[in-house]
């Protein structure tokens, strides 16, 4: 295990690994997120389903020792895409080639992972300041009063983070925005998680066509499904 | 009947690895389709010599597409505008009559600039010294049939050994990585019996003498692979990776 992490291939493995495990998330905050859709099928009324969602995953013990590892797999992801970006610039050079670059049949996403990372960063940060800081009481807002809800058979009351998420997308360019930050980070993952495949090792002839296009139905299902949600919460609800 | 086209070429200059170099244009007239682009390179250093100028330094040997000597960016692409082909492969055919060729030298740190079109490549040589070969003492001829070899794996192992070390897929990575070359010359080894043996201490040497020459970090991004004149496919990487790794994970 000695210097792995000094290796080219050892960095790379923990981009690839703290990718993956950032996608888990996505996927869980999607369900999550599909919650303010479902309200009304699964028989609820007025976001009561979104907000036992929110109580679950705010009083869960299990979310708590998560949350401090997730925001880890952020960091850890962030800053090694920095310090591989700026050797792999240096390793190009800085002569650039007069008749540009023609090679045709390159993923775009592929050669613009930072760009699309930066744009979902941006993105990050106005979410977190939208949602975050405020359902976990770092920033002041409008809670109104406490809400009751069904929570696994019983009742239990929380804060109304429905009405917080429905009041925010009543406001179209935070709706745009968010459409854009779901966009760039579907371009993200379309690259992102099959290439991570690639980085652990997985060699295999036969599967890494399909995980080309699982890659691209994972893209499709996280970054359409939020931006579905967003449109969906602005134009109906 | 031959047809000739005649070119404008805008061609890298260079005097020596510390001078800075410029473009320089050229028209050559009357050169047959039938050409290699080298032969055309050629042509146009006979006419700079009979100027009295100094012909373009460019690199070339075998001229077969085996010996991978030859290099040259031509118009946006490594090795020119043909696929799987190496740059004195390429035929003048390919190009229209009139046109403006830009002819540049592979671009990367690793590979600094010696004269014009020239770029010093030893870096390759240097990974392959620090493990792309066999040592282990194999003994005499055996038996062709004494060590059973799928023909996969044969297949296969004989698809990366076809690398010939050009560094076009360098001269294409956005990140100026090595790992397509590296990946195939570690793979060729790793999926025969015989260099079975030393896989852990090979893939381990190779990759730390890339990352030490200054070559980039691989993000998958492929243009090696279409660049590639030998078509050495990407999943070496992926193997390369494996090989890496675990032989990381037994220390």
């Amino acid at each position: 295990m000695s210097n792995l992490l000094t290796a080219s291939i050892g960095r790379k493995l923990l981009m690839s690994v703290s990718g993956l495990f950032l996608i888990l998330f996505l996927f869980v905050h999607l369900i999550l997120n599909s919650f303010l859709l479902l309200d009304g099928v699964m028989g609820f009324q007025e976001g009561q389903f979104f907000n036992a969602g929110v109580h679950f995953m705010g009083t869960n013990p299990l979310i708590k020792v998560i949350e401090p590892m997730l925001a880890l797999g952020f960091l850890i992801h962030i800053i090694y895409s920095l310090i591989l970006t700026f050797q792999n610039m240096k390793a190009r050079g800085s002569q650039s080639y007069a008749s540009g670059k023609k090679t045709s049949g390159v993923e775009w996403a592929s050669e613009n992972m930072l760009v699309l990372g930066i744009a979902i960063v941006s993105f990050l940060a106005i979410h977190i300041f939208n949602f975050y800081m405020k359902m976990k009481g770092h920033i002041e807002w409008e809670a109104g009063p406490l809400v009751k809800f069904p929570f696994f058979g019983t009742e239990a009351e929380g804060e109304n983070a429905y009405a917080l998420v429905h009041e925010t997308f009543k406001i179209l360019p935070i709706v745009l925005l968010y459409i854009v930050g779901s966009v760039a980070l579907a371009f993200h993952l379309a690259h992102g998680f099959w290439s991570s495949f690639q980085t652990i090792g997985w060699n295999n002839t036969k599967w890494m066509p399909r995980m080309r296009v699982i890659s691209n139905v994972v893209a499709i299902i996280l970054g359409g499904g939020f931006t579905v949600i967003a449109a969906a919460q602005y134009l109906f609800f | 009947m031959e047809n000739t086209i005649n070119l404008t070429l805008k061609v890298w200059r260079q005097n020596g690895s510390k001078a800075k170099g410029r473009f320089e244009t050229y028209k050559v007239n009357q050169i047959s389709t039938d050409n290699s682009f080298l032969e055309m390179l050629d042509i146009l250093n006979e006419q700079l010599i009979n100027e009295n100028k100094v012909p373009v330094a460019f690199d070339h040997d075998c001229r077969e597409g085996i010996c991978g000597m030859c290099s040259l960016y031509i118009n946006g692409r490594p090795h020119g505008p043909d696929d799987d082909v190496t740059t004195c492969q390429l035929h003048m055919r390919k190009f229209k009559d009139g046109q403006t060729i830009t002819i540049e030298p592979w671009r990367s740190a690793a590979f600094p600039v010696i004269h014009d079109l020239i770029v010093d490549r030893r870096a390759f040589d240097k990974i392959i010294a620090a493990g792309g070969y066999v040592s282990v003492s194999t003994g005499g001829v055996p038996d062709a049939n004494s060590i059973a070899i799928s023909k996969v794996d044969a297949d296969e192992a004989m698809d990366s050994a076809s690398c010939i070390g050009c560094g076009a897929c360098v001269a294409a990575c956005k990140n100026g990585s090595a790992m397509l070359f590296v990946s195939a010359k570690v793979s060729h080894l790793a999926m025969l019996p015989q260099g079975r043996v030393e896989g852990a201490r090979r893939a381990k040497a190779m990759v730390a003498k890339m990352d030490e020459l200054g070559f980039g970090n691989c993000t998958n991004t492929g243009a090696c692979e279409v660049e590639c004149p030998k078509n050495i496919s990407l999943s070496n990487i992926a193997r390369l990776n494996r090989e890496f790794l675990s032989a990381k994970l037994q220390d």
